[in-house]
């Protein structure tokens, strides 16, 4: 049953993936893409990251694709010859890279580790837990995701707003 | 009977190199960021995967990380492409060969 539920969550989020490289109009890549996002929200519920997966609809669907989406009406770009001439290359360089990690999923010499006994499957992913977890361990690097926005946020109005910086 | 985490690698990988020839094949600038957050995403699954796998949350936190420079990187990027729309009237990446204008 739930090798069911995988393959149905990886073969959508596969197909939205490629109508995303696919498609010849921006505005159905981005929705292509939003399709794709709730998908992997729906596998990180199954793999019990619940909180995750509020936060790839909230921040992902929600903010990020609606950013997406806004830019590429307020551009208005003429539809236009949408492959490079570097097609075969990527193509080439796509299989090998491919082969090389499906090779290396299945290869026998290849083992992911076992879980240490009692904690496997257990209901790891709770909102509590997490936050316990970054705001200890990993409190440091919070500081610096929060540093990351605000700079972040600085070069993006710097970068949008004419003339800013030939005002003197 | 849970799913094994090599499936997780499997799907995560062909993610991955559809975005990977997605950034070098399309000309579109828009697309080019489509792109790169497929491969983000691609990554987040095997983070999800191994973390619930071995029952450590410590995935889900980098997963927490990834998302965040994901929001910076499209802030500046779209903030990038505005400007250069504004310079050129285009987005078309083959019409950016100076570094310097």
């Amino acid at each position: 049953m739930a090798t069911f539920v995988f393959l149905y969550f990886a073969a959508v989020i596969v197909m939205a993936a490629s109508l995303v490289v696919v498609l010849r109009n921006p505005i159905y890549s981005a929705l292509s893409l939003l399709v794709m996002f709730f998908h992997v929200a729906g596998l990180y519920v199954t793999l019990h990251a619940e909180f995750l997966a509020a936060i790839q609809i909230i921040v992902y669907a929600g903010a990020i694709l609606v950013l997406y989406l806004f830019v590429v009406m307020l551009l208005n770009v003429k539809r236009e010859e949408q492959f490079n001439q570097q097609g075969p290359v990527a193509l080439f360089l796509g299989v090998v890279l491919l082969t090389e990690a499906v090779l290396l999923a299945v290869s026998r010499g290849f083992t992911v580790g076992t879980p240490e006994p009692g904690r496997e499957g257990s209901a790891v992913g709770n909102t509590e837990s997490i936050g316990e977890i970054l705001y200890s361990t990993y409190l440091f690097p919070f500081e610096i995701a929060s540093l990351i926005l605000l700079v972040a946020m600085i070069g993006a109005v710097i970068l949008s707003k004419k003339g800013i910086m030939e005002s003197k | 009977m849970s799913v094994p985490v090599e499936f997780y690698m499997v799907l995560s990988g062909l993610v991955f190199v559809i975005g990977l020839v997605g950034v070098l094949v399309r000309k579109n600038l828009i697309i080019i960021l489509l792109s790169i957050e497929l491969m983000l995403n691609a990554t987040n699954i095997n983070f999800v995967a191994f973390s619930s796998h071995f029952g450590n949350l410590s995935g889900q936190v980098f997963v927490f990380f990834a998302l965040t420079v994901a929001a910076a990187e499209v802030a500046v990027g779209l903030a990038i492409i505005i400007a250069l729309y504004r310079h050129h009237a285009s987005i078309n990446v083959d019409d950016f060969r100076l570094l310097k204008w």
